[in-house]
């Protein structure tokens, strides 16, 4: 009884004291982060003086500020082995809701010189729109029980339609400058965007809500065994709704950023959203098959494109690449985890 | 052990269509006993344990608990008159770790603004696990990892270990062996064992002769729907056990 490992307390139960650098190299979440690692250092060494620069962070920062949020959303999603291909067309449903607001409180349907008043009216339009669609895709997957794949692409088709419908399929291009300026392109402390800020601000909230909280926990034990949830007294039906309409809220959230961003309702912009989104999430290490994954995970799942976009535009290489070795992570990770599975479930 | 039943089936009725699955079956557990219930497929075994439980409602028959009747129309019911059901299967969340399942639904939450936003005390629910889990005599070589990770036997003894902390009365074990090899059935045996030391009923159903005479301290046999037979299992045999699910044998004045 030296060693700590061989520990054991009253009864023969032995304590696992695995130390946190076994803990760490154990978990996938650290290769995927190295490989980001790796990405940033082979970039900063091929183009020394336009990688590793000031600008070149905050853009990056600032591309990713509204996958980021959809993808915060899809990880509680995936986690409970479910899926939301509507994410993308919720996002422009209620960017265009909010356009419509905006336009329509503006002088003489100009909001450009709106005030703040006007602009949280706009906000909150596009939460409630988002949120609305949320719900609408939860209600369905969990009481009608019809499979979520089949649920999200339908209001992915719809949500997209009804948002065309709302401005006969063109974009909505006068924001306030205010809205604009500030939100959009504004940085606090000097150097940080506030897009980046408020995204930053979303992803702790999400991270703390899933590993730390009961919400957190149910979302993982529903994914793992929905039945082992139901059997444990968890409302399962319940939770379900609540995750695909917290998604929903998101997206309706990236919507409005989206939209003081571009300062068009960008509909051409965001049409796979959805699926960048999912990638992101199981890139970071997060299984398909539910119960497994974390938010620092996702975080490293949508910056390895972001900087391997960024990088291959920077050392000039076509953008095409880039979707060859998003891809091909993609589809190593997923590998990665099927087998530690087929290990794992002797 | 006393003589007065903890828990106590009346005359139970349950039809689904046309087919009686109990036909006025009754049934008594009592505390700090292990009590097995046995009975040829068909015989009602499962489906008095869902009217139990909580997973069924019967048709007619009254269901005492401590001397008084009761009402259980759903688990959650059940489980707040303190009774539980052990599975044989999908009764944990393999990615959780042993002490999550521990707690899985009755999370411990800390104290003060962040405990009502819904943040959870790992540590102490961690605590409560390893001491939960050394009372009962479950071995585990770490309760860190997600529980898939653990062989079958110490998966379904993290299942009976949870069913048992968390009942003050009853606990039902449908089969919790049949899906396990002969070693990892004897963990599971053991944790069910030290059932009777914590002063609540165990109800274990079972197909596996030996395995009831090795555990329990009685056993009721179900045939037809009906109680036909009582043993003390230090007095019964192999035999009369097997007669008297077959129809050969009966003690029973009710069985008529």
């Amino acid at each position: 009884m030296t060693d700590t490992q061989e520990k054991v307390v009253e009864g023969g139960l032995p304590l696992d004291q695995r130390s946190w650098r076994q803990k760490l190299i154990g978990a996938n979440v650290f290769w995927i982060a190295l490989i980001l690692v790796l990405l940033c250092v082979v970039f900063s060494v091929l183009a020394p003086d336009a990688f590793p620069t000031l600008f070149n962070a905050q853009t990056t920062l600032i591309e990713t500020s509204v996958l980021l949020i959809l993808s915060v959303g899809m990880t509680f999603v995936i986690i409970t082995a479910g899926i939301d291909l509507s994410v993308g067309s919720v996002l422009i449903f209620a960017g265009m809701m909010a356009g419509k607001t905006l336009n329509a409180l503006g002088v003489n349907g100009d909001p450009t010189n709106e005030g703040w008043g006007t602009i949280l009216v706009g906000l909150l339009v596009a939460i409630a729109a988002g949120t609305a669609w949320g719900l609408l895709n939860g209600l369905l997957i969990a009481h009608a029980k019809i499979p979520p794949l089949v649920v999200t692409l339908g209001s992915f088709g719809a949500a997209l339609g009804a948002a065309d419908l709302l401005n006969n399929g063109s974009d909505i291009e006068t924001v306030p400058k205010a809205l604009n300026t500030t939100l959009g392109y504004g940085t606090s402390f000097g150097i940080v965007p506030n897009m980046v800020l408020i995204a930053a601000a979303i992803t702790l909230a999400g991270a703390w809500l899933l590993h730390t909280t009961r919400f957190g926990r149910y979302t993982f034990a529903i994914g793992s065994s929905a039945e082992a949830a139901r059997r444990a007294g968890i409302g399962v039906k319940r939770h379900l709704v609540l995750v695909y309409t917290l998604t929903g809220l998101l997206a309706g959230v990236s919507g409005f950023m989206s939209l003081a961003y571009f300062g068009t309702t960008n509909i051409s912009g965001h049409t796979t959203d959805n699926l960048d989104a999912i990638s992101a999430v199981v890139i970071g290490g997060t299984s398909l098959f539910g119960g497994i994954g974390t938010m620092f995970g996702t975080v490293i799942g949508v910056f390895i494109p972001a900087v391997l976009k960024k990088g291959f535009d920077i050392i000039h290489v076509q953008d095409f690449w880039q979707l060859i070795a998003v891809g091909a992570v993609l589809v190593a990770v997923v590998w990665f985890d099927q087998r530690r599975r087929s290990s794992r479930d002797r | 052990m006393t003589d007065q039943p903890v828990l106590e089936a009346r005359n139970l009725v349950k039809r689904y269509g046309s087919v009686e699955a109990l036909r006025g079956a009754s049934f008594s557990a009592r505390a700090g006993e292990v009590v097995a219930l046995i009975g040829d497929n068909g015989a009602g075994k499962s489906t008095l344990v869902k009217c139990l439980s909580g997973a069924e409602y019967p048709d007619s028959g009254e269901i005492v608990l401590d001397g008084k009747v009761i009402t259980l129309d759903s688990p959650t019911s059940a489980r707040a008159h303190g009774i539980e059901t052990v599975y044989q299967d999908l009764a944990v969340a393999p990615d959780l770790d042993p002490a999550a399942n521990l707690f899985l639904g009755r999370e411990l939450r800390r104290g003060g603004l962040l405990g009502r936003l819904g943040m959870l005390d790992k540590v102490e629910m961690r605590r409560r696990a390893v001491a939960e889990f050394a009372r009962l005599g479950v071995q585990l070589q770490s309760v860190e990892v997600p529980i898939g990770a653990l062989s079958g036997g110490q998966r379904q003894s993290v299942a009976v270990a949870r069913s048992v902390v968390w009942a003050s009365k009853v606990v039902f074990m449908d089969e919790p062996t049949a899906a396990l090899g002969v070693v990892q059935r004897e963990r599971v045996l053991d944790v069910i064992k030290r059932v009777r030391d914590t002063g609540v009923s165990g109800v274990l159903i079972s197909h596996t002769m030996p395995e009831v005479l090795a555990v329990a301290d009685r056993i009721e046999v179900l045939r037809l729907g009906r109680r036909v037979a009582r043993f003390t299992a230090a007095e019964a045999t192999l035999e009369q056990l097997v007669g008297a699910m077959t129809g050969a044998l009966t003690n029973e004045e009710d069985a008529a």
